[in-house]
């Protein structure tokens, strides 16, 4: 299976997802922000990082960039595009989700192990994976997410909602929602589930001396559903 | 601009009228304004070390591993297989104080660069960050802003936080202090350095454009703050950590080939102390044409494109011919690239501005020929050890001190603070901050980095000289208790006045100290960097010397981490237990006594002790271990406790005279191990085999410290009143 990360100026987990994807067998190829295509791929990632510096609202420097007309394209026919904490930004400034991602609450930055509830296995992302809870890693200032209340009722009605924050027990409450985000969410899908975006980085967890191995499972996953 | 330069402008300038006669004499001449600001920038100082470099001589700085000593953009070592770690710590407190957010910053930022001149990919960085008592009404704010300004930085770059240290202390009312450290990754056999060599050889500038921001910063640093510190705003640089991403990539690109022929970054007095320092490392004379230079804003004079502390930019000596190369790579980065310049056989720097020649100095005017001082300095007594009535330890109550010690500002848990910064990036940390020394692994190796920032002002202020010595030995036990093999330091050392005998004596036994322990350790000190003049209205800080320490993991998964592991496991600590009260957070906390020497240090000890723990750890023998420091044995057992989850059953110990003392005493050399059972006799056998004291502490289980019904404390209350302190202070 192919991959393309895109590298806009600013990103910095690029590496650490070229890492993540080539380690559970993707062929992945680094793909610079001022080329004009993507090589072939099942998949793009939108990696985390600081698009640009993010000194307007984060990722919409990165929505405006040469390259993303290609990602949208490829999505819009259907093409798997994972965007990760920067990434999920962007992809909700280009318009391919739903939604913003606001300043954390407490208005700190969060790095920390958070648990998630997978709340839809009906996609490729997720189909498959045996178990309900996560512990994935997240790092950002800005994953408050926020969107309409019809917007809201849309992501529910179509099973968009794609991973909310809990507690190690499943419990979504506000003790275990780090950033303030409606409704816990810390992850949503395009209505055709082939979009992904969320905070937590998988690619931080991805071997037993890391912060954890749950990132293993998402990728594992995710190649073989492909 | 046309001032007429007087002794009285050279005294604004922060020269003395000695200095500004020895620099008429120098020229023949008097200097014309941008000559004069060149001087001064060049004679402060943070930039001549005028006052230490007697003193800094006498530092243990060789061994094996040892590529690059002091003297260069930062030490590196070696680490096998072509592998070498580039590392270096700096003071950023006088700017941090001023404005918080982006003299943290651009600390961060600084070191940063540091690194990545010499070709490094920066790894891991951590920081050692000194604040007034949690009363003073600045603290909460200042607390708040390097927090912020650290994480900024740091986490935009894409470089994790892996450890620190945080302390309060009402000497640093005044002056806080912020100490940034950077370890890079560099193939040995492609560093680079910033001696410059070759006649012609364009010079060239890179990075963000100069604008009129930090003129003055490093004269700033070098006087102390009275009531006017609010107009000394302007002299702080402000940060933008996405060019400097820009720049890191764009460095290490151009680096993948031959072009550069020298690298230096403008730091400190940053045009001028750049080109002069290349210059003078390379016996050469700089010609620079100053309308060349990127700026930002318009209309700026030589003095201050030749003092502007801009952040981000880099000077670079280019191979001729490789320029459009290089500007193609810098283009990519959609950074400034300008030639401004070339190497002379003058020996002398030349600006011209307008076409006319504003600047002639002949480079060792400014270098070799800056001022040194031998100042005066007072030895400090080694202060009577104090007398402790024991008879009032009847009154004390061993759980209400062990809780009130775990919540010390001092001790308590600092996860507010490393919770804003990002500490996993580039997915190879392995050790969190919160243990004894953070942990990366070489990307793509078996092997793994352990570092550590640590210091000790109330044991430097009572005794300089075993202070010194005791923050090395802190330093090498904090790598060894993660099971790693210490191999150099760095040091940051931040003091008051030098003009004070009483400073300059700390600062000069601080540094017989580390020297001393270095030596006998094996473990030397390849870079660094002093910050005096760490006063306000005449009152300065307690002595303050921070040591990064470096060391090497051979094989990561001999890792080992500081809590306990399983039920059931045996507890040993390992080292001699006197009982040394005087100086610590009992004494100052529980009694309300703050005299009395520091703990001594015995080197052999050390050396003997962390040699057999590393050996222990290395054959798999103990299962957790950590260091005994501030707060004793009983603190560091409950930490091991409540970052584990597990409890200890303390034994009656035999021949105990005074359980205070026991547990709360700060004597040195000591290490609390768990042992699987099995392993008994075979850790018995090498401690006694190396003439190793040892106590069997107690046996691990479920829930309580317990102790001869004196302590039966849940780990929830311990965890609590440790967890609570800082979070609870930062919400109020």
């Amino acid at each position: 299976m192919k991959s393309s990360v895109i590298i806009f100026p600013g990103s910095n987990c690029d590496r650490d997802m070229d890492v993540a994807l080539k380690k559970f067998g993707f062929k992945n190829t680094m793909v610079w922000h001022n080329d004009q295509s993507i090589p072939k791929s099942d998949l793009i990632v939108l990696p985390g990082g600081f698009s640009y510096g993010d000194y307007l609202r984060c990722g919409s420097i990165a929505s405006k960039s040469k390259i993303i007309h290609s990602v949208i394209d490829f999505a819009n026919s259907g093409g798997l595009v994972l965007g990760i904490c920067n990434g999920f930004q962007i992809l909700t400034e280009t318009g391919l989700l739903p939604g913003i991602l606001q300043q954390n609450k407490y208005l700190n930055f969060i790095c920390k192990n958070v648990f998630v509830k997978v709340k839809d296995k009906n996609n490729k992302y997720f189909k498959n994976i045996k178990k309900e809870i996560l512990e994935l890693h997240i790092a950002h200032n800005e994953g408050n997410f926020f969107c309409t209340e019809k917007e809201l009722k849309n992501l529910e009605d179509n099973n968009q909602i794609a991973v909310t924050y809990c507690n190690s027990n499943g419990l979504e409450d506000d003790k275990s929602n780090p950033n303030g985000a409606t409704k816990n969410i810390a992850g949503i899908f395009n209505k055709n589930k082939n979009i992904l975006g969320m905070m937590p980085h998988p690619e931080r967890m991805i071997d037993k001396y890391l912060s954890g191995e749950d990132g293993s499972l998402f990728f594992e996953n995710l190649l073989g559903n492909l | 601009m046309t001032i007429q330069v007087t002794e009285t402008v050279a005294i604004e300038h922060g020269l003395n009228k000695d200095e500004f006669s020895k620099i008429c004499e120098l020229l023949k001449r008097i200097p014309n304004i941008t000559e004069l600001a060149i001087f001064s920038a060049m004679w402060n100082e943070h930039c001549s070390y005028k006052s230490s470099r007697k003193h800094l001589k006498k530092l243990h700085t060789k061994g094996k591993q040892v590529i690059q000593g002091p003297g260069e953009n930062a030490g590196i070592v070696d680490i096998g297989d072509d592998d070498a770690i580039v590392f270096k710590i700096e003071s950023h407190n006088h700017p941090s104080f001023i404005e918080p957010y982006q003299g943290a910053a651009t600390g961060v930022g600084g070191i940063m660069r540091d690194v990545f001149t010499m070709g490094a990919r920066p790894i891991a960085n951590l920081n050692s960050i000194h604040f007034g008592s949690p009363q003073n009404k600045k603290t909460k704010n200042l607390l708040r802003g390097v927090v912020k300004g650290i994480g900024g930085y740091g986490n935009c770059i894409g470089v994790p936080t892996i450890a620190g240290q945080t302390s309060f202390d009402e000497s640093y009312n005044g002056n806080i202090l912020v100490n940034a450290m950077t370890l890079g990754l560099v193939n040995k056999n492609k560093i680079f350095y910033s001696k410059a060599t070759g006649l012609n050889k364009p010079v060239i500038y890179v990075g963000s454009k100069t604008g009129r921001d930090g003129i003055h910063g490093a004269s700033m640093a070098s006087a102390t703050f009275d009531d006017k510190i609010e107009e000394k705003k302007p002299t702080v640089q402000v940060g933008d950590p996405f060019t400097e991403k820009l720049l890191l990539e764009a460095c290490l690109e151009l680096m993948a080939d031959n072009s550069i022929i020298a690298i230096q970054d403008m730091g400190a007095a940053g045009l001028t102390s750049s080109s002069v320092e290349m210059a003078s490392k390379g016996n050469l004379g700089i010609e620079l044409n100053l309308n060349k230079v990127p700026c930002r804003e318009e209309k700026m004079s030589p003095y201050e494109i030749m003092l502007s502390e801009s952040q981000e930019r880099m000077l670079i000596i280019l191979e001729n011919g490789k320029e459009d190369h290089a500007k193609k790579i810098f283009d990519k980065w959609n950074l400034d690239f300008s030639v401004i310049g070339k190497t002379t056989s003058s020996k002398k720097i030349e600006l011209i501005f307008n076409n006319t020649k504003v600047t002639e100095i002949p480079i060792n005017l400014l270098a070799e020929n800056a001022p040194v001082y031998d100042r005066k300095w007072k030895k400090t007594k080694l202060p009577q050890k104090l007398k402790f009535n024991k008879d009032n330890f009847k009154y004390l109550n061993i759980s209400d001190c062990l809780k009130k010690i775990l919540s010390n500002p001092n001790i308590s848990e600092k996860k507010w603070i490393w919770d804003q910064y990002d500490h996993t990036v580039m997915g190879d940390t392995i050790q969190k901050p919160g243990g004894d020394a953070g942990v990366v692994r070489v990307h793509g190796t078996k092997k793994a980095i352990a570092a550590s920032v640590d210091s000790s002002a109330s044991y430097c202020s009572s005794h300089p000289l075993t202070g010194g010595k005791q923050i090395v030995c802190e330093s090498w036990r904090n790598l060894i208790s993660v099971g790693a093999k210490p191999i150099a330091i760095t040091n940051c050392l931040n003091f008051g006045n030098p003009e004070k005998e009483k400073n300059m004596g700390e600062f000069v036994e601080c540094v017989e100290g580390i020297a001393e322990a270095s030596k006998y350790l094996d473990f030397p000190v390849v870079s660094g960097n002093v910050s005096f003049y760490n006063e306000t209205k005449d009152k300065g800080i307690k002595p303050t010397p921070t040591i990064g320490g470096v060391g090497l993991i051979q094989n990561y998964i001999n890792m080992t981490t500081m809590e306990f592991k399983n039920i059931g496991n045996i507890v040993y600590v390992i080292g001699k237990t006197e009982g040394h009260l005087d100086q610590s957070i009992f004494a100052k906390d529980i009694l309300n006594e703050k005299k009395g020497p520091p703990p001594s240090v015995n080197l052999f000890n050390e050396k003997n002790i962390g040699e057999t723990i590393l050996k222990l750890i290395e054959n798999k023998l103990v299962v957790s271990s950590h260091d005994v420091s501030l707060g004793g044995i009983l603190t560091a057992v409950s930490k091991m406790c409540i970052k584990g989850n597990k409890g200890i059953k303390i034994h009656d110990l035999k021949g105990l005279t005074n359980k205070y003392e026991y547990f709360f005493g700060e004597d040195q050399a000591r290490y609390i191990v768990e042992i699987p059972k099995e392993n008994i006799k075979k850790v018995n056998e090498i401690l006694n085999k190396n003439l190793i004291h040892f106590d069997d502490l107690g046996i691990i289980q479920e829930k309580n410290v317990s102790f001869n019904g004196d302590i039966n404390l849940p780990i929830e209350e311990l965890s609590d009143v440790h967890k609570y302190w800082l979070k609870g202070y930062m919400d109020n």
